[in-house]
Protein backbone atom coordinates (compact mmCIF):
# COMPACT_ATOMS: atom_id res chain seq x y z
CA UNK A 1 0.00 0.00 0.00
CA UNK A 2 2.59 2.88 0.81
CA UNK A 3 5.18 3.80 -1.94
CA UNK A 4 3.07 4.23 -4.47
CA UNK A 5 4.05 6.46 -7.34
CA UNK A 6 1.66 6.85 -11.01
CA UNK A 7 3.62 8.57 -12.93
CA UNK A 8 2.59 9.91 -16.42
CA UNK A 9 4.92 11.23 -18.52
CA UNK A 10 4.60 13.06 -22.42
CA UNK A 11 6.33 15.19 -24.47
CA UNK A 12 5.17 18.52 -24.46
CA UNK A 13 7.43 20.06 -28.00
CA UNK A 14 11.17 20.53 -26.45
CA UNK A 15 9.94 19.50 -22.89
CA UNK A 16 8.80 16.23 -21.20
CA UNK A 17 5.99 16.92 -18.44
CA UNK A 18 5.64 14.48 -15.34
CA UNK A 19 2.99 14.16 -13.20
CA UNK A 20 3.37 12.19 -10.17
CA UNK A 21 0.78 11.45 -7.75
CA UNK A 22 2.45 9.48 -4.72
CA UNK A 23 0.47 7.70 -1.99
CA UNK A 24 1.45 9.12 1.97
CA UNK A 25 -0.56 10.34 4.58
CA UNK A 26 1.55 13.66 4.54
CA UNK A 27 0.73 13.68 8.63
CA UNK A 28 1.83 16.99 10.13
CA UNK A 29 2.35 15.61 13.76
CA UNK A 30 -0.09 18.18 14.72
CA UNK A 31 -3.58 16.20 14.20
CA UNK A 32 -5.32 14.31 17.45
CA UNK A 33 -7.04 10.54 16.77
CA UNK A 34 -10.11 9.88 17.89
CA UNK A 35 -8.86 8.73 21.16
CA UNK A 36 -7.39 12.19 21.87
CA UNK A 37 -4.05 10.69 20.89
CA UNK A 38 -1.68 12.89 18.64
CA UNK A 39 -0.74 11.10 15.20
CA UNK A 40 3.17 11.62 14.82
CA UNK A 41 4.14 13.55 12.32
CA UNK A 42 4.82 11.28 8.50
CA UNK A 43 5.35 12.88 5.71
CA UNK A 44 7.77 12.99 2.18
CA UNK A 45 10.78 14.59 2.98
CA UNK A 46 12.58 14.65 -0.04
CA UNK A 47 11.43 13.31 -3.68
CA UNK A 48 13.38 13.61 -6.80
CA UNK A 49 12.48 13.18 -10.42
CA UNK A 50 15.14 11.34 -12.72
CA UNK A 51 15.42 11.18 -16.30
CA UNK A 52 17.26 7.92 -17.19
CA UNK A 53 20.64 8.88 -14.84
CA UNK A 54 19.82 12.17 -14.31
CA UNK A 55 18.16 14.19 -11.59
CA UNK A 56 15.67 16.88 -13.07
CA UNK A 57 14.64 18.00 -10.01
CA UNK A 58 15.06 17.54 -6.47
CA UNK A 59 12.69 18.68 -3.79
CA UNK A 60 12.55 19.06 -0.09
CA UNK A 61 9.15 18.81 1.91
CA UNK A 62 7.50 20.05 4.94
CA UNK A 63 4.37 18.79 6.09
CA UNK A 64 2.00 21.31 4.54
CA UNK A 65 2.57 19.42 1.38
CA UNK A 66 -0.81 17.64 1.07
CA UNK A 67 -1.90 14.52 1.88
CA UNK A 68 -1.35 12.21 -1.36
CA UNK A 69 0.62 14.69 -2.84
CA UNK A 70 0.92 15.58 -6.47
CA UNK A 71 3.97 16.74 -8.49
CA UNK A 72 4.07 18.23 -11.40
CA UNK A 73 7.04 18.84 -13.31
CA UNK A 74 8.59 20.05 -16.75
CA UNK A 75 12.35 19.49 -18.00
CA UNK A 76 13.91 19.89 -21.04
CA UNK A 77 14.59 17.36 -23.23
CA UNK A 78 13.72 13.67 -23.19
CA UNK A 79 12.02 11.45 -26.17
CA UNK A 80 9.63 8.68 -26.00
CA UNK A 81 10.46 5.88 -24.62
CA UNK A 82 12.74 7.10 -21.78
CA UNK A 83 12.34 6.34 -18.38
CA UNK A 84 11.44 8.82 -16.02
CA UNK A 85 11.93 7.92 -12.21
CA UNK A 86 10.21 9.61 -8.78
CA UNK A 87 11.94 8.46 -5.74
CA UNK A 88 10.87 9.95 -1.84
CA UNK A 89 12.35 9.50 1.68
CA UNK A 90 10.37 10.30 4.20
CA UNK A 91 10.90 11.84 7.70
CA UNK A 92 10.29 8.34 9.54
CA UNK A 93 12.60 6.48 6.91
CA UNK A 94 10.24 4.90 4.72
CA UNK A 95 10.86 5.27 0.90
CA UNK A 96 8.81 5.15 -2.73
CA UNK A 97 9.47 4.34 -6.02
CA UNK A 98 7.76 4.42 -9.50
CA UNK A 99 8.94 4.72 -13.06
CA UNK A 100 7.28 5.05 -16.09
CA UNK A 101 8.07 5.62 -19.84
CA UNK A 102 7.68 8.91 -21.65
CA UNK A 103 4.71 8.77 -24.12
CA UNK B 1 -47.83 61.50 12.92
CA UNK B 2 -47.24 59.01 9.86
CA UNK B 3 -49.61 56.09 10.36
CA UNK B 4 -48.54 52.31 9.77
CA UNK B 5 -51.09 51.81 7.31
CA UNK B 6 -50.65 55.27 5.68
CA UNK B 7 -47.24 53.77 4.39
CA UNK B 8 -49.04 50.55 3.35
CA UNK B 9 -51.63 52.46 1.40
CA UNK B 10 -48.59 53.90 -0.25
CA UNK B 11 -46.78 51.14 -0.98
CA UNK B 12 -49.76 49.45 -2.35
CA UNK B 13 -50.53 52.07 -4.72
CA UNK B 14 -46.77 51.62 -5.93
CA UNK B 15 -46.78 48.33 -6.22
CA UNK B 16 -50.02 48.78 -8.35
CA UNK B 17 -48.35 50.81 -10.79
CA UNK B 18 -45.85 48.69 -11.43
CA UNK B 19 -46.94 46.66 -14.96
CA UNK B 20 -47.71 43.54 -13.92
CA UNK B 21 -45.81 41.30 -15.78
CA UNK B 22 -42.47 42.73 -14.07
CA UNK B 23 -43.63 40.76 -10.77
CA UNK B 24 -43.12 37.58 -12.67
CA UNK B 25 -39.34 38.95 -12.84
CA UNK B 26 -39.33 38.52 -8.43
CA UNK B 27 -40.67 34.98 -8.74
CA UNK B 28 -38.12 33.95 -11.19
CA UNK B 29 -34.87 35.39 -9.96
CA UNK B 30 -32.75 32.39 -9.10
CA UNK B 31 -30.82 32.06 -5.83
CA UNK B 32 -26.93 33.72 -6.10
CA UNK B 33 -25.20 31.70 -8.37
CA UNK B 34 -22.33 31.08 -7.28
CA UNK B 35 -22.09 28.15 -10.15
CA UNK B 36 -18.85 28.36 -11.26
CA UNK B 37 -16.51 29.94 -8.11
CA UNK B 38 -15.03 26.55 -7.86
CA UNK B 39 -14.15 26.35 -11.40
CA UNK B 40 -10.19 27.93 -11.60
CA UNK B 41 -9.77 25.92 -8.55
CA UNK B 42 -10.65 22.10 -10.37
CA UNK B 43 -8.77 23.37 -13.41
CA UNK B 44 -5.37 24.29 -11.43
CA UNK B 45 -6.37 20.58 -9.97
CA UNK B 46 -6.45 18.45 -13.17
CA UNK B 47 -7.20 14.83 -13.10
CA UNK B 48 -5.27 13.25 -10.62
CA UNK B 49 -7.12 12.12 -8.06
CA UNK B 50 -5.71 10.21 -4.96
CA UNK B 51 -8.69 7.70 -5.29
CA UNK B 52 -6.98 5.91 -8.07
CA UNK B 53 -4.85 4.39 -5.50
CA UNK B 54 -7.76 3.13 -3.33
CA UNK B 55 -9.09 1.50 -6.84
CA UNK B 56 -6.17 -0.76 -6.51
CA UNK B 57 -6.59 -1.64 -3.00
CA UNK B 58 -9.77 -2.62 -3.42
CA UNK B 59 -9.00 -4.94 -5.55
CA UNK B 60 -6.30 -6.40 -3.80
CA UNK B 61 -8.67 -6.81 -0.92
CA UNK B 62 -11.27 -8.98 -3.47
CA UNK B 63 -8.61 -11.25 -4.43
CA UNK B 64 -7.12 -11.27 -0.97
CA UNK B 65 -7.26 -15.09 0.92
CA UNK B 66 -9.35 -13.87 4.44
CA UNK B 67 -11.16 -15.22 7.33
CA UNK B 68 -10.73 -18.54 8.59
CA UNK B 69 -12.02 -20.00 5.10
CA UNK B 70 -8.92 -18.12 4.04
CA UNK B 71 -10.70 -18.13 0.68
CA UNK B 72 -10.66 -14.49 -1.50
CA UNK B 73 -14.20 -12.59 -2.44
CA UNK B 74 -13.65 -13.85 -6.43
CA UNK B 75 -16.75 -16.15 -6.00
CA UNK B 76 -18.92 -13.18 -4.27
CA UNK B 77 -22.22 -12.65 -5.99
CA UNK B 78 -23.23 -8.60 -6.62
CA UNK B 79 -26.21 -9.77 -8.52
CA UNK B 80 -24.79 -10.29 -11.91
CA UNK B 81 -23.64 -13.73 -10.88
CA UNK B 82 -20.74 -15.15 -8.77
CA UNK B 83 -17.32 -13.13 -9.46
CA UNK B 84 -19.03 -10.83 -11.78
CA UNK B 85 -17.72 -7.03 -10.77
CA UNK B 86 -18.07 -4.87 -13.53
CA UNK B 87 -21.33 -3.21 -13.98
CA UNK B 88 -22.72 -4.90 -10.57
CA UNK B 89 -22.42 -1.64 -8.61
CA UNK B 90 -24.71 0.08 -11.08
CA UNK B 91 -27.80 -2.01 -10.22
CA UNK B 92 -27.54 -1.24 -6.61
CA UNK B 93 -29.51 -1.36 -4.19
CA UNK B 94 -31.58 -4.87 -5.15
CA UNK B 95 -32.94 -7.72 -3.86
CA UNK B 96 -30.77 -10.70 -3.23
CA UNK B 97 -33.00 -14.49 -3.30
CA UNK B 98 -30.25 -16.20 -0.39
CA UNK B 99 -31.05 -13.41 1.67
CA UNK B 100 -34.78 -12.36 0.62
CA UNK B 101 -33.82 -8.74 1.18
CA UNK B 102 -32.57 -5.66 -0.55
CA UNK B 103 -29.36 -4.69 0.00
CA UNK B 104 -26.59 -2.23 -0.77
CA UNK B 105 -23.37 -2.27 -1.76
CA UNK B 106 -21.90 -2.58 1.46
CA UNK B 107 -24.25 -4.97 2.99
CA UNK B 108 -23.97 -7.82 0.15
CA UNK B 109 -20.04 -7.10 0.99
CA UNK B 110 -20.34 -7.78 4.44
CA UNK B 111 -22.42 -11.01 3.77
CA UNK B 112 -20.04 -12.39 1.29
CA UNK B 113 -17.22 -11.79 4.04
CA UNK B 114 -19.49 -13.60 6.83
CA UNK B 115 -20.70 -16.45 4.47
CA UNK B 116 -17.57 -16.90 1.96
CA UNK B 117 -14.69 -15.95 4.19
CA UNK B 118 -16.05 -16.96 7.37
CA UNK B 119 -15.91 -13.79 9.09
CA UNK B 120 -17.22 -12.43 11.67
CA UNK B 121 -19.79 -9.78 10.36
CA UNK B 122 -20.12 -7.68 13.80
CA UNK B 123 -16.32 -6.99 13.77
CA UNK B 124 -16.21 -5.28 10.46
CA UNK B 125 -19.93 -3.61 10.88
CA UNK B 126 -17.88 -2.18 14.00
CA UNK B 127 -15.47 -0.01 11.82
CA UNK B 128 -16.94 0.04 9.04
CA UNK B 129 -15.48 3.61 7.98
CA UNK B 130 -12.14 5.08 8.73
CA UNK B 131 -11.46 7.18 11.97
CA UNK B 132 -9.68 10.10 11.46
CA UNK B 133 -6.00 9.32 11.13
CA UNK B 134 -6.67 6.38 9.80
CA UNK B 135 -5.13 5.23 5.78
CA UNK B 136 -8.50 3.71 4.84
CA UNK B 137 -10.45 1.13 5.80
CA UNK B 138 -10.89 -2.22 3.59
CA UNK B 139 -14.55 -1.78 3.10
CA UNK B 140 -13.95 1.85 1.48
CA UNK B 141 -11.77 0.58 -0.87
CA UNK B 142 -13.71 -2.43 -2.23
CA UNK B 143 -16.67 -0.27 -2.58
CA UNK B 144 -14.45 2.45 -3.90
CA UNK B 145 -13.14 -0.70 -6.78
CA UNK B 146 -16.10 -1.89 -7.17
CA UNK B 147 -17.72 1.52 -8.27
CA UNK B 148 -14.79 2.35 -10.48
CA UNK B 149 -16.19 -1.28 -12.14
CA UNK B 150 -18.74 0.53 -12.80
CA UNK B 151 -17.41 3.57 -14.17
CA UNK B 152 -19.62 4.95 -17.39
CA UNK B 153 -22.54 2.64 -17.14
CA UNK B 154 -25.81 3.22 -16.90
CA UNK B 155 -27.18 3.49 -12.88
CA UNK B 156 -29.89 1.07 -13.33
CA UNK B 157 -31.00 0.12 -10.00
CA UNK B 158 -33.18 -3.36 -9.65
CA UNK B 159 -36.81 -1.93 -8.84
CA UNK B 160 -38.77 -5.12 -10.12
CA UNK B 161 -39.14 -7.33 -6.93
CA UNK B 162 -41.98 -6.24 -4.80
CA UNK B 163 -39.00 -5.32 -2.06
CA UNK B 164 -37.28 -3.36 -4.38
CA UNK B 165 -40.25 -0.98 -5.07
CA UNK B 166 -41.21 -1.21 -1.08
CA UNK B 167 -37.74 0.07 -0.18
CA UNK B 168 -38.16 2.97 -3.04
CA UNK B 169 -41.16 3.91 -1.11
CA UNK B 170 -39.63 3.64 2.46
CA UNK B 171 -36.81 6.13 1.17
CA UNK B 172 -39.25 8.30 0.10
CA UNK B 173 -40.63 8.65 3.26
CA UNK B 174 -37.68 9.44 5.46
CA UNK B 175 -36.26 11.49 2.84
CA UNK B 176 -39.46 14.20 3.63
CA UNK B 177 -39.78 12.59 7.24
CA UNK B 178 -38.94 15.74 9.40
CA UNK B 179 -37.28 15.19 12.77
CA UNK B 180 -34.82 15.68 15.45
CA UNK B 181 -33.79 19.24 17.10
CA UNK B 182 -34.17 21.14 14.55
CA UNK B 183 -37.12 19.94 12.56
CA UNK B 184 -34.60 18.95 9.56
CA UNK B 185 -35.81 16.12 7.13
CA UNK B 186 -33.19 15.21 3.97
CA UNK B 187 -35.58 17.80 2.07
CA UNK B 188 -35.64 20.88 4.01
CA UNK B 189 -31.78 20.78 2.36
CA UNK B 190 -32.18 18.64 -0.92
CA UNK B 191 -35.02 19.60 -2.35
CA UNK B 192 -34.49 22.35 -4.24
CA UNK B 193 -32.05 23.57 -6.92
CA UNK B 194 -29.65 25.95 -6.53
CA UNK B 195 -29.31 26.43 -3.04
CA UNK B 196 -26.14 26.40 -1.07
CA UNK B 197 -24.59 25.74 2.92
CA UNK B 198 -21.66 28.27 3.05
CA UNK B 199 -20.24 27.50 -0.52
CA UNK B 200 -21.43 24.60 -1.00
CA UNK B 201 -23.71 23.53 -3.47
CA UNK B 202 -26.60 21.40 -2.29
CA UNK B 203 -28.18 19.14 -5.11
CA UNK B 204 -31.95 18.76 -5.29
CA UNK B 205 -32.24 14.74 -4.85
CA UNK B 206 -35.51 14.91 -6.51
CA UNK B 207 -35.08 16.57 -9.36
CA UNK B 208 -32.97 13.93 -12.10
CA UNK B 209 -30.06 15.48 -13.46
CA UNK B 210 -29.33 16.68 -10.03
CA UNK B 211 -29.59 13.24 -8.49
CA UNK B 212 -27.58 11.15 -11.08
CA UNK B 213 -24.73 13.42 -10.79
CA UNK B 214 -24.61 13.70 -6.71
CA UNK B 215 -25.35 9.63 -6.50
CA UNK B 216 -23.16 8.94 -9.46
CA UNK B 217 -20.38 10.75 -8.01
CA UNK B 218 -20.14 8.77 -4.48
CA UNK B 219 -18.03 7.16 -3.82
CA UNK B 220 -15.90 10.05 -3.84
CA UNK B 221 -12.35 10.90 -2.41
CA UNK B 222 -12.50 13.94 0.52
CA UNK B 223 -9.73 16.23 -0.15
CA UNK B 224 -10.42 17.87 3.56
CA UNK B 225 -10.19 13.55 5.28
CA UNK B 226 -7.43 12.33 2.44
CA UNK B 227 -9.66 9.54 2.45
CA UNK B 228 -12.04 7.78 -0.29
CA UNK B 229 -15.76 8.11 1.34
CA UNK B 230 -18.81 5.77 0.37
CA UNK B 231 -22.28 6.95 -0.14
CA UNK B 232 -23.09 4.81 3.12
CA UNK B 233 -20.63 7.03 5.22
CA UNK B 234 -22.04 10.28 3.56
CA UNK B 235 -25.71 9.42 4.94
CA UNK B 236 -24.22 9.20 8.29
CA UNK B 237 -22.56 11.98 7.97
CA UNK B 238 -25.80 14.03 6.83
CA UNK B 239 -27.57 12.47 9.55
CA UNK B 240 -24.65 13.88 12.25
CA UNK B 241 -25.83 17.14 10.61
CA UNK B 242 -28.98 17.27 10.74
CA UNK B 243 -28.47 16.08 14.44
CA UNK B 244 -30.73 12.91 13.77
CA UNK B 245 -29.67 9.58 15.65
CA UNK B 246 -27.08 8.08 14.90
CA UNK B 247 -27.95 6.06 11.16
CA UNK B 248 -26.81 2.43 11.55
CA UNK B 249 -24.50 0.92 9.60
CA UNK B 250 -26.28 -1.47 6.71
CA UNK B 251 -29.70 -0.53 8.22
CA UNK B 252 -32.94 -0.66 6.41
CA UNK B 253 -33.06 2.98 6.74
CA UNK B 254 -29.75 3.45 4.98
CA UNK B 255 -30.40 0.92 1.91
CA UNK B 256 -34.05 2.84 1.84
CA UNK B 257 -32.54 5.89 1.13
CA UNK B 258 -30.15 4.94 -1.34
CA UNK B 259 -32.77 2.98 -2.95
CA UNK B 260 -34.52 6.43 -3.22
CA UNK B 261 -31.57 8.41 -4.42
CA UNK B 262 -30.89 5.49 -6.91
CA UNK B 263 -33.79 5.39 -9.00
CA UNK B 264 -34.25 8.88 -9.02
CA UNK B 265 -30.64 8.99 -10.41
CA UNK B 266 -31.81 5.63 -13.20
CA UNK B 267 -30.84 6.88 -16.11
CA UNK B 268 -27.45 8.77 -15.44
CA UNK B 269 -24.03 7.52 -15.34
CA UNK B 270 -21.42 6.44 -12.54
CA UNK B 271 -18.36 8.72 -12.93
CA UNK B 272 -17.26 7.46 -8.95
CA UNK B 273 -14.81 7.54 -7.87
CA UNK B 274 -15.32 11.47 -7.48
CA UNK B 275 -13.14 13.85 -6.17
CA UNK B 276 -14.97 16.43 -2.97
CA UNK B 277 -13.90 18.57 -0.97
CA UNK C 1 6.99 -2.42 -17.12
CA UNK C 2 4.99 -1.45 -14.17
CA UNK C 3 3.85 2.48 -13.71
CA UNK C 4 3.37 1.43 -10.02
CA UNK C 5 6.05 -0.02 -7.78
CA UNK C 6 5.01 -0.81 -4.32
CA UNK C 7 8.21 0.15 -2.01
CA UNK C 8 7.85 -1.30 1.22
CA UNK C 9 10.72 0.40 3.87
CA UNK C 10 12.88 -2.26 2.88
CA UNK C 11 16.93 -2.19 3.33
CA UNK C 12 17.97 -3.42 0.16
CA UNK C 13 15.63 -0.87 -1.52
CA UNK C 14 17.06 2.04 0.71
CA UNK C 15 20.43 1.08 -0.41
CA UNK C 16 19.76 0.64 -3.47
CA UNK C 17 18.64 3.86 -3.91
CA UNK C 18 21.49 5.18 -1.53
CA UNK C 19 23.95 3.45 -3.69
CA UNK C 20 22.40 5.53 -6.75
CA UNK C 21 22.56 8.70 -4.79
CA UNK C 22 25.84 8.18 -4.13
CA UNK C 23 27.08 7.38 -7.67
CA UNK C 24 25.04 10.27 -8.67
CA UNK C 25 27.01 12.80 -6.23
CA UNK C 26 30.70 11.05 -8.18
CA UNK C 27 29.36 11.85 -11.31
CA UNK C 28 31.43 14.40 -13.96
CA UNK C 29 31.05 17.74 -14.00
CA UNK C 30 28.08 17.35 -16.44
CA UNK C 31 25.66 16.67 -13.14
CA UNK C 32 24.70 19.21 -10.82
CA UNK C 33 24.48 19.58 -7.21
CA UNK C 34 21.08 19.27 -4.92
CA UNK C 35 20.90 21.82 -2.62
CA UNK C 36 20.82 20.26 1.03
CA UNK C 37 17.65 20.28 2.91
CA UNK C 38 17.00 23.50 4.56
CA UNK C 39 15.43 22.23 8.42
CA UNK C 40 15.98 26.47 9.95
CA UNK C 41 13.72 27.84 6.91
CA UNK C 42 11.17 24.44 7.13
CA UNK C 43 11.05 25.16 11.47
CA UNK C 44 10.38 28.74 10.95
CA UNK C 45 7.17 29.83 12.35
CA UNK C 46 6.46 33.33 10.92
CA UNK C 47 6.67 34.36 7.25
CA UNK C 48 9.79 36.79 7.58
CA UNK C 49 11.65 34.19 9.83
CA UNK C 50 11.03 31.74 6.86
CA UNK C 51 12.68 34.33 4.39
CA UNK C 52 16.19 35.02 6.05
CA UNK C 53 16.18 31.27 6.83
CA UNK C 54 16.05 31.10 2.86
CA UNK C 55 18.65 34.29 2.68
CA UNK C 56 17.19 37.24 1.82
CA UNK C 57 13.83 39.25 2.14
CA UNK C 58 13.31 38.65 -1.68
CA UNK C 59 11.94 41.43 -4.33
CA UNK C 60 9.05 41.22 -6.52
CA UNK C 61 9.71 40.33 -10.32
CA UNK C 62 7.38 39.90 -12.93
CA UNK C 63 9.25 36.46 -13.95
CA UNK C 64 8.14 34.78 -11.50
CA UNK C 65 4.78 33.45 -12.63
CA UNK C 66 2.64 31.80 -10.15
CA UNK C 67 -0.80 30.52 -10.52
CA UNK C 68 -3.30 29.79 -7.14
CA UNK C 69 -7.22 29.64 -7.31
CA UNK C 70 -8.81 33.02 -5.87
CA UNK C 71 -10.71 30.51 -3.37
CA UNK C 72 -9.95 26.94 -2.29
CA UNK C 73 -12.64 23.97 -1.98
CA UNK C 74 -10.66 23.33 0.73
CA UNK C 75 -8.10 24.15 2.56
CA UNK C 76 -6.16 20.58 3.03
CA UNK C 77 -5.96 20.59 -1.36
CA UNK C 78 -4.49 24.19 -2.78
CA UNK C 79 -3.08 23.59 -6.21
CA UNK C 80 -0.88 26.02 -7.40
CA UNK C 81 1.68 26.19 -9.97
CA UNK C 82 4.96 28.16 -10.21
CA UNK C 83 6.59 29.15 -13.54
CA UNK C 84 9.65 31.41 -14.33
CA UNK C 85 10.14 33.10 -17.61
CA UNK C 86 13.86 33.13 -18.10
CA UNK C 87 14.29 35.60 -20.86
CA UNK C 88 13.15 38.22 -18.00
CA UNK C 89 15.03 35.86 -15.49
CA UNK C 90 17.72 33.38 -15.75
CA UNK C 91 19.45 31.23 -13.95
CA UNK C 92 16.88 29.85 -11.45
CA UNK C 93 18.42 27.38 -9.25
CA UNK C 94 15.43 27.17 -6.54
CA UNK C 95 11.70 27.55 -6.19
CA UNK C 96 9.94 27.73 -2.63
CA UNK C 97 6.67 27.68 -1.94
CA UNK C 98 5.20 29.37 1.57
CA UNK C 99 1.48 29.86 2.83
CA UNK C 100 1.85 32.90 5.18
CA UNK C 101 -0.78 31.97 7.51
CA UNK C 102 0.34 28.40 7.89
CA UNK C 103 2.00 27.49 11.59
CA UNK C 104 5.57 26.76 9.30
CA UNK C 105 4.75 28.77 6.00
CA UNK C 106 7.59 27.16 4.63
CA UNK C 107 5.83 24.29 2.35
CA UNK C 108 8.45 22.99 -0.04
CA UNK C 109 11.83 23.98 -2.02
CA UNK C 110 12.57 22.37 -5.48
CA UNK C 111 16.10 22.60 -6.43
CA UNK C 112 16.19 22.94 -10.46
CA UNK C 113 18.19 21.67 -12.13
CA UNK C 114 20.62 24.01 -14.78
CA UNK C 115 19.58 24.81 -18.11
CA UNK C 116 15.85 23.40 -17.71
CA UNK C 117 12.39 25.20 -17.64
CA UNK C 118 10.80 26.30 -14.21
CA UNK C 119 7.64 24.71 -14.19
CA UNK C 120 6.20 23.08 -11.03
CA UNK C 121 2.65 21.75 -10.21
CA UNK C 122 1.55 20.86 -6.34
CA UNK C 123 -1.06 20.78 -3.35
CA UNK C 124 -0.78 22.35 -0.26
CA UNK C 125 -2.34 22.81 2.57
CA UNK C 126 -3.58 26.72 3.46
CA UNK C 127 -4.51 26.25 6.75
CA UNK C 128 -6.56 29.93 6.24
CA UNK C 129 -7.35 32.94 3.77
CA UNK C 130 -4.01 34.66 3.31
CA UNK C 131 -0.89 35.44 1.45
CA UNK C 132 1.13 32.74 -0.67
CA UNK C 133 4.75 33.72 -1.82
CA UNK C 134 6.68 31.61 -4.74
CA UNK C 135 10.24 32.43 -3.97
CA UNK C 136 12.95 31.81 -6.89
CA UNK C 137 16.79 32.02 -6.16
CA UNK C 138 18.70 33.12 -9.20
CA UNK C 139 22.65 33.68 -9.22
CA UNK C 140 22.03 33.94 -5.01
CA UNK C 141 19.14 36.44 -5.10
CA UNK C 142 15.99 35.85 -3.90
CA UNK C 143 12.68 36.85 -5.71
CA UNK C 144 9.12 36.28 -5.45
CA UNK C 145 5.77 37.06 -6.36
CA UNK C 146 2.10 36.26 -3.94
CA UNK C 147 -1.03 35.72 -4.40
CA UNK C 148 -4.07 35.68 -1.58
CA UNK C 149 -5.87 32.37 -1.99
CA UNK C 150 -9.13 32.20 0.02
CA UNK C 151 -10.10 29.26 2.37
CA UNK C 152 -13.60 28.17 2.34
CA UNK C 153 -15.86 25.78 4.07
CA UNK C 154 -18.33 23.50 2.99
CA UNK C 155 -21.24 21.97 4.70
CA UNK C 156 -22.71 21.71 7.78
CA UNK C 157 -19.99 21.74 10.01
CA UNK C 158 -20.40 20.17 13.42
Amino acid sequence: MAGRIKIRAQKKGELTEVKALMRHPMETGMRKDQAGESIPAHFITEVAVLHGDQTVMQAHWGAAVSANPFLGVRFQGGQSGDAVRVVWTDNQGGTGEGETTIR
Amino acid sequence: MRRQSDDAMTLYRFVMMIPRWWLLLLMVVPALADEGIFDQYRDLMGDDNPAIFVIDEGEEFWVQSQGPSAVTLEACDLGLGAGVTRGAYAQFPRYFADTDRVMDIETRLLYCMETLQGRDREVIAAKPYSLRGDFGTELEALVTWLAAESEGMTIAPEQAHPKERAMYAMGEEIFFYRAGPHDFSCATCHEQSNKRIRLQQLPNLTEHTEVAEAYGSWPAYRMSQGLVRTMGWRLQDCFRQQRWPGLIFGSEVSIALQTYMAVNAAGGVMTAPGLKR
Amino acid sequence: MNDTIKGRVSRRRLLNWAAALGALMTLPARAWATGSRPETAFDATALDQALMALGQTPTRHEGVIFTTPDIAENGAVVPIRVEVDQTVLPNVSKVSVLVEMNPNPLAAVFDIAPGTEVYIETRVKVAQTGNLYAVVESDGQLFMASRETKVTLGGCGG
